[in-house]
């Protein structure tokens, strides 16, 4: 092979590696994402969402999703959207008693300290707050996941199949793009 | 970390094929014994047989000696006549000899096909009249155990640590939720697949009281090492008493810190995912808790059940187990206090 041709093959290798370590690690004990226990409300207080959301700063900047390049956080935030019945009311994305999730139309905004907000404090009109229920790193993980349904994760960290009985698509075959503005949908 | 596996492995007793405490590994065992001595008679002849044939073509060699070096220029004219002229006689005996031992090898192979269908077929004949019914769930990375009753209020669920009466045949009936596991309790029975969708069972019998390891046997994701559980064998009196109160909700939390403990587990994220009878917590994405401190081990046998790794699990689970799904509980140090004592509490 000639000298040029190796030197771009192995510069396209590491390239490759170089992309895939963020997408393919898996930290298990992300001690960086967690919250102090002081963010948490203290044991036994009222959960009320607008207590929670005035006494807890957010731990993270707005525009910052953690685990947005991260197949395995996605993932697991596939795994706990089941796991906390997030499909009782939002189905596997097509919305029922909630709304979908898999569509262009984002309430609160698409940004993960918005997603992260309606989690943790609750929104009007039936979103519970799981403040306090679900640790932090888990609440990052549905982030990126409800954005990969949203389409706004990458497309290679997106989940490729389901493990249960697929009533759609995979996320990564979901064909939308959301735009990055929040769009209102129009009050009932 | 490693160290305390071992140490919790012979703290469990037996965990061994070749030590069998029931009748399906002692079938299991004997065919493996038979398989041991055949193979190791085969074994010997051949290599007998190999140093045979070395010795006597050193000293009955009839080829001619090697070429000189300066022979070689010339053209090997005569490589036909340089072979060992074939004795007719001797291989009359050769093959005499060859046909003799592929004949004796045929009938051995088809032996020992006779006993493992044989084997087989004894291991499905246990006895199952009378027997215990044992519901097992496999789950990443943990095991779920039902004790079914026809009276739902009479069903008990536990994790992990599976009693059975001695000499009583006990049919597991082995499911699983997510990914293939495989059931094994070496020193009681062979391998038992759980298929997610496709129950199966496995029929076994202890007879000697005892406490016997199992692990999962079929690679089911990163803590699939750490997937262990135990089947404590006991006196069927004694398995009646345990039942008896696995079935019964937990005393309710007595002293202040168990109470306040209890807040903390139904305030904070354990309810999301644990069930521990007669409280409000009934998550069943985790194992159950109700009588979590009647077990001698945690996390799927993975460390003693003790205080100072009970909080160590609880603070910070992925060191002790990496990649299983329970998150770290952070909560401040007066309460992480109550919560264990509470825990401690649930006999």
């Amino acid at each position: 092979m000639d000298p040029r041709a190796s030197q771009l093959l192995l510069l396209s290798l590491a390239a490759i590696v170089a992309g895939a370590c963020t997408r393919e690690e898996r930290r298990f004990s992300d001690l960086a994402v967690w919250s102090q226990p002081a963010s948490l409300p203290p044991i036994g207080q009222a959960l009320s969402p607008d207590a929670v959301g005035a006494a807890q700063p957010l731990s993270r900047p707005l525009a910052h999703s953690p685990y947005d390049g991260n197949a395995y956080a996605v993932n697991e935030g596939k795994r706990l959207f089941t796991w906390f019945n997030c499909t009782g009311c939002h189905a596997q994305g097509g919305g029922g008693e909630g709304p979908a999730l898999i569509d262009r139309t984002w309430r609160y905004g698409s940004e993960p300290g918005a997603v992260f907000t309606s989690i943790v404090a609750g929104r009007p009109k039936g979103m519970p707050a799981f403040a306090g229920k679900i640790p932090e790193q888990q609440v990052w993980q549905l982030v990126a996941y409800v954005r990969a349904l949203g389409g706004i994760v990458r497309l290679d960290v997106q989940p490729g199949r389901s493990d249960s009985l697929s009533v759609r698509p995979p996320e990564v075959m979901l064909k939308h793009r959301n735009p990055p503005s929040p769009s209102l949908e129009k009050p009932r | 970390m490693r160290l305390p596996l071992v140490v919790l492995a012979d703290a469990l007793g037996s965990h061994h094929a070749l030590a069998p405490s029931g009748p399906q590994a002692g079938t299991i065992a004997r065919l493996w014994w038979l398989y041991l001595a055949v193979v190791a008679v085969v074994c010997l002849l051949v290599v007998l047989a190999v140093l045979l044939a070395i010795a006597r073509r050193r000293s009955r060699s009839s080829l001619p000696e090697a070429p000189a070096l300066a022979d070689t220029a010339r053209p090997a004219a005569e490589p036909a006549r340089a072979l060992r002229t074939l004795d007719p006689a001797r291989e009359r005996r050769a093959l005499r000899f060859v046909t003799a031992s592929a004949a004796a090898s045929a009938i051995a192979l088809a032996l020992l096909f006779v006993e493992s269908v044989v084997t087989a077929n004894r291991l499905e004949a246990l006895p199952k009249s009378d027997a215990l019914h044992v519901e097992v769930v496999a789950q990443q990375w943990w095991w779920e155990v039902r004790y079914p009753d026809s009276n739902p209020s009479l069903q008990a669920v536990t994790a992990n640590e599976i009693h059975i009466p001695v000499g009583r045949t006990v049919v597991f009936q082995l499911n699983a939720t997510d990914v293939i596991h495989s059931f094994w309790v070496p020193s009681l029975h062979g391998k038992g697949d759980l298929i997610p969708g496709r129950p199966t069972s496995l029929a076994l019998r202890a007879d000697r009281a005892g406490v016997y390891r199992g692990q999962c046997a079929e690679f089911c994701g990163n803590a699939h090492a750490f997937m262990a559980f135990s089947v404590v064998a006991e006196p069927p009196a004694r398995f009646d008493a345990w039942l008896t109160r696995q079935r019964a909700a937990p005393a309710p939390p007595a002293t202040p810190a168990e109470q306040r403990g209890q807040q903390v587990f139904l305030n904070g994220p354990c309810s999301l995912c644990h069930t521990v009878a007669g409280t409000t917590a009934q998550g069943h994405t985790g194992p159950d808790l109700s009588h979590v401190a009647s077990r001698s081990a945690l996390a799927a046998e993975s460390f003693p059940n003790r205080r100072g790794w009970l909080a160590a699990w609880l603070l910070d689970s992925q060191h002790l187990k990496p990649g299983n799904h329970m998150p770290a509980v952070t909560v401040p140090p007066a309460d992480l206090h109550a919560l264990i004592a509470y825990l401690e509490s649930l006999r």
